[in-house]
């Protein structure tokens, strides 16, 4: 029963840790950006989780039922809010991140991070 | 019409910004509409913090008149958002205005052989709404919201000259370690909104306790805003993204770092001040931070040899000396005593020194990109005996370099000195680590101006003529803002630094909503 | 409007500095007025004795910005070399020192050390 309540927090952690993986250990330009996505979903599932009651009714009554009224009866919209603003940003840095990577293989030739540095020092 | 002012604040740059694609190859008019919306700009940012000032504290809620008005039941919670603008609010959005102007000026003429400008005036007018809104948000979601803006539309303009692979990489970069920092921000946002089921900056810090959640929270909080300040070990991106981005922007994504920096220390004096009042680690964390990211940024800048990533590494450095002050305030937040004796003048110094810096730096970062504009390099080792062919740029730099190494009269003196002889009384071993750093500020700016503007006149600068005018007139605005900030540094203690250090002492005042909860 | 800025420990005054500039500068012109009177400007007298060697072009006189420091810089080596190498320029790098110093802040936090 613990398990499967905790069930979306558990795989918002392996998410998550998968994500820092591929940022970090990676070579591929394109597949640090779907790191960074990995990530995006983890924390956008995080704040889906967190909205969740149980048995209780979606916000979308203009005439909600009496026992809606109660504690705990009705699930608060916002953190559906704060994700679809969080999808809507992220899908503008993706593209942004994405066009960065197409110019910087026209520049450079290659998407291998190793070779992407000409800033250092 | 004056208690709209928080939210026209935000509304006018973001129109601005709207509307100028509409100004498709009129480059000019771009840039006039720009200086036009930055200026009002400018002018409400000032009239804000003059509110601030004379009545307190400033709620603006979106929805309704009063933060506390919520449902007829009397269930007293806040679930709007709002601005909550109080002293250090109006501070950085006074900075943040500044340099936007001073950047829209400067662009006018700086990039007139570049492309695509109105894209470029309309990023600038967002990331100017983006620092903006940071700065005067009291919703914890809310400031994630801006970040990103700040972010993407800063990134954005670190990309802006695509000709060139490097930008791209700078970029990408920048954009992915903003990514990372507001995506931890979002996830300590949800962490807290989970346990509190709020997002009100004032009402989380009443609801705040000492559970190790809310630590992981302030744990993830604090490190991101440090990467996106650009504290060392996490400084990586900033030399990369400042030498990168056009000189005309480096002024307000100057602004947007501190606006992370604004962010880091209203998390830990407003949000978690009830942790942090009873806990001296968190300031030790920043004040330990603050001496790392101000020596081995200093040490980085003495050996570089392109001019622009010599001043970012002195950006890293100086960010440093704010971490410092500001962190050994946070130190002795617990102690009334050490915190009227010196940690209230320690913090007053970093804070000072924010806007100082953003002055002088963005006046450095000016005359390297007029270096750039006549020179076509930012090597210096191709630079030389510059001075007599533009001599107002040369005056410029001379009132920035000696700014930054601390010499009197000029503003960055003022505050180093109040670092110094606050920092001492903690600890007098990290007082010696400013000093030495500020004597390396020097020794590295002695060895851009040697090497810039003095020396022999080379023949291949035969016909370099000093900048255009819109340039030098965004010079001399910040030169004689240095000159007028280090002859008067009372003026500007009592009337803007104070209230922010004190807007930054006092949550409880910021907690009761200027009073009206 | 005042002028005097105080830290607590120790006050600061623009005006006095600026009082004490002047008076400093008199004494340097005083000491400048007593120099050598047998200077003169726009003669052979100030070019470079190089023992009878022409005088290279102002190119190749320049001290060029890499070799100012230069024996500073060779001094901290060691230091410089560590340095370097942890500026790699890696945008993978960059997050994962975000990592390590978030866990170690987390660790103090949490650990509460």
């Amino acid at each position: 029963m613990n398990v499967l309540t905790n069930f979306p927090f558990i795989v918002v952690a392996l998410l998550l840790a998968i994500g820092f993986y591929t940022i970090g250990f990676k070579k591929n330009l394109i597949k640090i950006v779907i790191g960074i996505e990995i990530i995006e979903g983890a924390v956008n599932l995080f704040l889906v989780a967190l909205g969740y009651v149980k048995g209780a009714y979606v916000p979308i009554y203009t005439l909600a039922p009496k026992e809606a009224a109660e504690v705990n009866k009705m699930v608060l919209p916002t953190p559906q809010a704060l994700t679809l603003t969080s999808i809507v940003i992220g899908v503008a840095v993706t593209a942004l991140m994405l066009a960065f990577a197409v110019n910087i293989y026209r520049h450079y030739g290659t998407l291998d991070v190793r070779n992407i540095r000409r800033l250092r020092g | 019409m004056i208690e709209h002012l928080p939210a026209l604040v935000i509304a006018i740059p973001l129109f601005g910004a709207f509307i100028t694609p509409l100004f498709r190859k009129r480059y000019n008019l771009a840039a006039l509409w720009a200086i036009l919306i930055s200026g009002l700009t400018l002018v409400l940012v000032l009239l804000l913090e003059y509110q601030v000032l004379t009545k307190g504290m400033m709620i603006y809620v979106f929805g309704a008149d009063k933060p506390t008005l919520v449902l007829p039941s009397g269930y007293r919670v806040p679930i709007r958002i709002m601005f909550q603008v109080d002293g250090i609010g109006a501070f950085m959005a006074i900075s943040a205005g500044l340099m936007s102007f001073v950047g829209a000026v400067y662009s006018y003429s700086h990039l007139q052989k570049e492309t695509g400008l109105e894209k470029y005036y309309t990023l600038l007018l967002l990331l100017t709404a983006g620092i903006l809104g940071m700065v005067l948000t009291g919703d914890l979601f809310n400031l994630f919201v801006f970040l990103e803006i700040a972010s993407i539309a800063g990134s954005a303009l670190v990309g802006f000259r695509n000709y060139r692979g490097e930008a791209s990489e700078a970029g990408i970069k920048y954009l992915i370690v903003s990514s990372v920092a507001s995506l931890m921000v979002l996830f300590a946002v949800g962490i807290l909104y989970g346990q509190y089921g709020h997002l009100n900056l004032a009402y989380l810090s009443k609801q705040i306790t000492f559970n190790p959640l809310d630590m992981i929270a302030l744990g993830l909080l604090f490190t991101s805003f440090a990467m996106k300040c650009g504290s060392v070990p996490m400084h990586y991106w900033v030399p990369d993204a400042y030498t990168e981005v056009p000189s005309g922007i480096n002024p307000p994504l100057l602004v947007s770092t501190y606006a992370s920096l604004y962010a880091l220390f209203r998390v830990s004096f407003t949000l978690f001040g009830k942790i942090t009042i009873d806990m001296a680690t968190v300031g030790w964390i920043m004040s330990i931070l603050g001496v790392l990211t101000m020596f081995i940024g200093v040490t980085m800048a003495l050996v570089q040899k392109d001019v622009k990533r010599l001043m970012s590494y002195h950006a890293i450095s100086q960010t440093g000396y704010m971490l410092l002050g500001v962190g050994v305030g946070l130190t002795v937040f617990h102690d009334k005593q050490a915190l009227i004796e010196f940690g209230r003048t320690a913090m007053a110094g970093g804070v000072f020194h924010i806007i100082n810096h953003i002055i002088y730096k963005s006046l450095l970062l000016l005359t390297a990109g007029a270096l750039f504009y006549v020179t076509g390099t930012r090597n210096l080792n191709e630079m030389g005996g510059l001075a007599r062919k533009m001599p107002i740029t040369t005056i410029s730099f001379m009132v920035g370099a000696a700014a930054i190494s601390g010499i009197p009269p000029f503003n960055g003196f003022a505050s180093k000195f109040l670092i110094y002889e606050a920092v001492y009384k903690l600890n007098p071993l990290l007082a010696i680590f400013a000093m030495v750093t500020s004597i390396l500020t020097l020794a590295s700016f002695v060895k851009v101006f040697a090497s810039a503007f003095l020396g022999p006149p080379l023949e291949k600068y035969e016909k370099v003529r000093e900048v255009p005018k819109p340039m030098i007139v965004a010079m001399v605005i910040l030169a004689a803002l240095c000159v007028l900030f280090g002859l008067f540094p009372d003026f500007v203690l009592d009337k803007i630094v104070y209230p922010a250090v004190d807007a930054l002492i006092n949550f409880i005042q910021y907690q009761s909503w200027g009073g009206l909860a | 409007m005042s002028f005097t800025l105080l830290s607590g420990s120790g006050f600061w005054n623009p005006l006095l500095w600026l009082a004490l500039l002047v008076f400093f500068a008199l004494i340097g012109y005083i000491i400048y007025s007593r120099g050598n009177p047998s200077y003169k400007p726009n003669t052979d007298q100030v070019m470079p004795f190089l023992s009878g060697n022409v005088e290279p072009s102002k190119e190749k006189v320049q001290v060029k910005a890499g070799d100012i420091y230069w024996g500073f810089v060779e001094a901290l080596k060691g230091y410089y070399k560590v340095l370097t190498a942890i500026h790699t320029g890696d945008m993978r790098d960059y997050i994962l020192w975000y990592l390590g110093v978030g866990s170690i802040i987390l660790f103090l936090l949490v650990g509460g050390a």
